[in-house]
């Protein structure tokens, strides 16, 4: 496969995940934060809101410190699990999935906040268990924006770069996303690459962009 | 409203007049390797010369020629290398009698302090042990470049490719080597000097060209002879001690 479509496939693989990650960790820590009140709740927000607010080379640089081979919880997955996720594209997946997580769990708090407590109460005397009222109920009236939410997410997980250049490298083929190889590109003076490359993040950003606005009901996110 | 907007203005003047240089500014772009020494030399040449402001700009020499080559308003610029160079009196970035050698490095293959790996040989390198190789990346890199030269020499380059992990800067290399994430890299002897007690010299690579660093005042040079002056400051006694502490060996 050429190279470009290598690092293409690269991004979206490592986007979706992240995504994926970021939307049910936000979805449950968003509902956990609107519904429950607990010491520390505010804090707690803050502290999961700081990644979409800290440069992406801070992040990068605590990233690197805890999951490196000498790191707190690298060194305790290689020695246990003999995992590593430095310089491997699952790295480049949790540094994408850090930073897109507030993207998810903001909105998924707010709308979950805004869901009417009548309408929940109204399916509990129904005699609907908890679990269902949250898939059923819940869920689907808070969904617009969630998946607003997860757009955001995925936008800016296909985006990443400073925390991934530091905790996953850039190996072509293995680690190397479209927003890396266009760096690498422009820095080698190979402005033909380049080219090619940022026209085609440009036509996929669009798609994912028209493709949600053509998904969502009501058209969600961007108004 | 009026009020409002007046002081907006203002603030725009401010801001417009604040990017424009008051004081004299000299902008020297250089390699990597040389950070450490350069932001002493720098410190110096301000003390010597007040009223002129050295901005000092580190990055890989490739990535800085791009930037140059792209309009940034570079007046001296110093490269790891000469392929670096000849590209930029190729693109008439930089005056081919501007340019003058001002320091020489070594190539090493260093592994992090408290490693017990202790390859003598490159061919050692291929070890199963060696999972992996900081270099920097050849196409914008130097040390990059000149790794790749002494590792086809010794027809290892194809073979401990797969090894590799590509930099952006040499520094990113000794970096990876001083937190272990890799088991080995190839960097200057400057760098290894710079991270004394993070890493340890394996060996020093033998290369078919020497490591010199040119120096240059650029074509879009503001102030030719303030460039020049700090051209001459790097090459004056005082600049090549400095270099030779951080482990640089004379022209």
């Amino acid at each position: 496969m050429h190279p470009t479509w290598t690092a293409l496939a690269l991004s979206l693989k490592v986007a979706c995940w992240a995504t994926a990650i970021a939307l049910v960790l936000g979805v449950a820590v968003g509902f956990l934060l609107a519904r429950r009140r607990f010491p520390g709740r505010e804090l707690l927000d803050t502290l999961l809101t700081l990644p979409m607010v800290m440069p992406p080379t801070v992040l990068g640089y605590y990233l690197l410190v805890l999951l490196g081979r000498k790191g707190w919880i690298g060194q305790g997955l290689q020695d246990w699990f003999g995992i590593n996720l430095i310089f491997t594209w699952q790295g480049a997946v949790i540094a994408a999935a850090i930073v897109a997580f507030p993207l998810v769990f903001k909105p998924a708090r707010a709308a979950f906040e805004t869901v009417d407590g009548r309408l929940e109460d109204a399916a509990r005397v129904l005699g609907i268990s908890e679990a269902a009222l949250f898939l059923r109920v819940t869920l689907p009236l808070a969904w617009r924006g969630i998946l607003a939410g997860a757009l955001l997410a995925f936008a800016r997980a296909m985006g990443e770069f400073g925390a991934t250049l530091m905790v996953a490298g850039s190996i072509p083929g293995r680690t190397q996303t479209l927003s890396i190889a266009v760096y690498e590109a422009v820095q080698a003076g190979q402005d033909d690459v380049a080219n090619t490359l940022v026209l085609i993040t440009s036509a996929v950003c669009i798609a994912v962009l028209l493709t949600a606005g053509r998904l969502a009901p009501g058209r969600v996110g961007y108004r | 409203m009026a009020f409002v907007t007046r002081r907006l203005l203002a603030a725009a003047l401010l801001f417009v007049a604040g990017s424009a240089a008051q004081a004299a500014e000299l902008t020297v772009s250089a390699a990597a390797s040389l950070t450490d020494a350069f932001k002493e030399i720098a410190q110096s040449y301000e003390a010597a010369h007040p009223g002129t402001k050295v901005l000092l700009n580190f990055a890989a020499s490739g990535a800085l020629l791009q930037q140059i080559a792209k309009g940034a308003p570079v007046d001296v610029f110093a490269s790891a290398d000469q392929e670096t160079m000849d590209a930029a009196v190729a693109q008439k970035l930089v005056v081919p009698r501007e340019r003058v050698n001002f320091v020489r490095n070594t190539l090493v293959l260093v592994v992090p302090a408290d490693s017990a790996l202790g390859p003598k040989r490159l061919d050692d390198l291929r070890a199963e042990k060696v999972t992996r190789l900081a270099v920097g990346n050849p196409a914008s890199v130097p040390a990059g470049r000149y790794t790749q030269e002494a590792l086809e020499a010794a027809k290892l380059w194809e073979p401990l490719k797969p090894k590799m992990i590509m930099t952006q800067n040499v520094r990113q290399a000794l970096d990876y080597v001083a937190r272990g994430e890799t088991e080995a890299g190839f960097v200057y002897g400057s760098d290894a000097v710079a991270f004394k007690g993070k890493v340890k010299v394996a060996l020093e690579v033998p290369l078919a060209t020497p490591v010199s660093y040119p120096i240059a005042a650029t074509a879009g040079a503001k102030d030719v002879l303030e460039a020049r002056r700090f051209i001459a400051w790097v090459q004056a006694p005082a600049a090549q001690a400095v270099l030779a502490r951080y482990g640089f060996l004379k022209p």
